[in-house]
């Protein structure tokens, strides 16, 4: 049985429709990552598998049973940390750690606190506000707090897309080490082809909104841990790259973006001062009848 | 060698009427001392129209220093007691800054609650909205009447004292609880989002999450309010014609005293500046948070 299932999900804000007939299932101890373009509805799904969105129709089921709310055992990394800027970034650690054990002693709970600050590298700014840290810094301490709540799975809401491209290779090598240690299972969401190469077993493309959908999954079985480094010269490699980049384009192209509008054509006179005007007898466009509705769309290869 | 021969035709304000030695010397002296001389040069001016209009056409005005000779004796002892309604001004202001400190507490602990439940459910806000926008920019004058009648019943109790109190706490309530109603809309939903996925107790997601999240807001609400306490304070003392800053200015004016008139009307504006001083400091220490 699947850990995170969703099945047949549809969501819907008001008239456009987000997500059509998604369907997903994450094993234990898989690492997925979803792939989409911005704005296809990426986090509107990962919200749904944390349980802060309910699906319109269809079930998105946790272990077997039906998500009703969000919940420490599904761990969420939010896109922009998330964290509580009056908190230093052990008492940050600390809410989730109180949250999830409040039976243990305060001793036992600050070494809990210190062991997962300490997991991220952050140690020495264990009493330091968010504001005085780096991005980079923030994005750990919002994925230590998450850690700390123990979660059988995590969710990476576009974890590192707000980061600078040496800051993201950082910590996509901690994410990936994390994972091989815990054993941990992980449904990341990014539009970085590379970094879903790099960490996932799975990457499955997200269909362009609005209406989105995920595609068929492709297998990366690449051995872990991957060095970035010598990666980008296997073969096999750079096969599922082009698998997945096309897959990606190949989706794209299925859902253009369409604008329907209602045309009346201009009404233009021809320039003769002389003819007889009676303003008052118009009440609109005399080409009013001839009314079309287009629809223009963008060409497929265009994008 | 052409150019020092040349006399200095330049515009004042250019750079050639910087470099003139004694202008130069002048502005660099101005621009050190500007903070001191403007706001003296901005009193003097005020005191001049005073003189002369306690000269010419306010006969009744006294002047600034006849003023000033009336007010010395409340000004160097301030804290002297003479008779209830004939204490040194600092004594006066200490009777008048309790009250309000009675006052605005009030306001706050009604207020803080009011303005939560305001932000958090659009269903009070609905209901309370309308009633609360009426009743806003009802007058202190008008409160303290229906003060008197509401406590007037009260056996033993001081009436005029309650019903100040409950003219300055329902004055000054408004912008706490506005302020604090704003703020709870704005808490970002993102933290919301973290206290749903710890699944924070309703407890802990208030004093945790959303109190921290509206300090800043709240603090602005508490600093107008203070501001509105202290300006309903003088009504109140007025009218119910209690010892204190307002209740002396009043007692002068109907005593046709009226050189200690100023002196209070400059006293609540200090107190007024300090208190609104002490206030965005505090304000300030929570919005850097």
């Amino acid at each position: 049985m699947p850990l995170l299932e969703l099945n047949q999900v549809c969501k819907r804000f008001g008239d456009a429709a987000v997500l059509h007939d998604v369907n997903l299932a994450v094993e234990e101890g898989e690492f997925v990552a979803i792939i989409g373009y911005s704005g296809s509805g990426k986090t509107t799904l990962v919200s749904i598998l944390a349980g802060l969105l309910a699906p319109d129709s269809g079930t998105a089921r946790f272990d077997g049973c039906p998500i009703s709310g969000p919940g420490p055992e599904r761990g969420l990394v939010f896109q922009n940390y998330s964290l509580l800027p009056w908190l230093t970034v052990e008492e940050n650690v600390a809410l989730a750690v109180d949250q999830l054990h409040p039976d243990w002693s305060a001793g036992e709970r600050s070494a809990c606190t210190d062991r997962y600050v300490s997991m991220v590298h952050l140690t020495a700014a264990r009493d330091k506000r968010p504001a005085e840290l780096s991005g980079g810094m923030r994005q750990r301490v919002s994925v230590a707090r998450t850690l700390a709540m123990n979660p059988r799975v995590l969710l990476l809401d576009e974890p590192l897309s707000a980061l600078d491209a040496l800051t993201r290779a950082t910590l996509q090598d901690e994410i990936a080490r994390l994972r091989r240690e815990q054993n941990q299972t992980v449904v990341l969401i990014t539009n970085d082809p590379d970094e879903a190469l790099l960490l996932a077993d799975r990457v499955i493309p997200l269909t362009r909104g609005p209406g989105a959908t995920l595609g068929p999954g492709i297998p990366i079985p690449l051995p872990h841990p991957r060095d970035r480094r010598t990666l980008p010269h296997d073969p096999a490699f750079q096969r599922l790259r082009r698998e997945v980049i096309a897959s990606l384009l190949s989706l794209g192209s299925r859902a253009t973006p369409t604008l329907t509008r209602d045309l009346i054509l201009p009404d233009l006179e021809p320039e003769d001062l002389g003819r007889p005007r009676s303003w008052s007898s118009r009440s609109g466009p005399l080409r009013r009848q001839e009314r079309r509705t287009v629809t223009l769309s963008t060409p497929a290869d265009a994008e | 060698m052409s150019s020092t021969s040349l006399p200095v035709t330049a515009t004042p304000g250019s750079p050639a009427s910087a470099s003139h030695p004694f202008r130069a010397g002048f502005q660099r002296w101005f621009s050190r001392l500007d903070w001191f001389v403007l706001p003296l040069a901005g009193a003097v001016a005020v005191l001049a129209l005073w003189y002369l209009s306690s000269a010419t056409w306010a006969k009744d005005l006294p002047n600034p220093t006849r003023t000033w000779i009336a007010s010395k004796p409340y000004i160097v002892e301030p804290f002297a007691k003479r008779g209830e309604l004939d204490q040194g001004i600092l004594r006066f202001t200490w009777l008048s800054l309790i009250l309000v400190a009675k006052g605005y507490a009030i306001a706050l602990v009604v207020g803080t609650p009011l303005g939560f439940l305001l932000g958090i459910s659009p269903l009070f806000t609905r209901a309370l909205d309308p009633i609360i926008q009426v009743l806003r920019p009802v007058s202190p004058l008008a409160w303290l009447p229906l003060g008197m009648i509401l406590f007037g019943g009260w056996k033993g109790a001081n009436v005029s004292e309650l019903a100040a109190l409950f003219t300055i706490a329902l004055c000054a309530m408004w912008p706490t609880v506005l302020n604090t109603a704003v703020g709870v809309r704005a808490i970002p939903q993102d933290y919301m989002n973290v206290a749903r996925v710890l699944k924070l107790s309703r407890w802990k997601t208030l004093t945790k999450v959303m109190i921290p999240a509206t300090l800043p807001y709240m603090f602005t609400g508490f600093r107008l309010s203070l501001g509105i306490a202290w300006l309903v304070i003088v009504a109140a003392e007025m009218l119910t014609g209690r010892p204190g800053i307002g209740g002396f200015l009043w007692q002068q004016y109907n005593a046709l005293i009226y050189e200690q008139i100023i002196l209070c009307i400059l006293t609540i504006g200090l107190v007024g500046f300090v208190l609104d001083r002490l206030m965005s400091v505090v304000e300030r220490r929570f919005r850097s948070v």
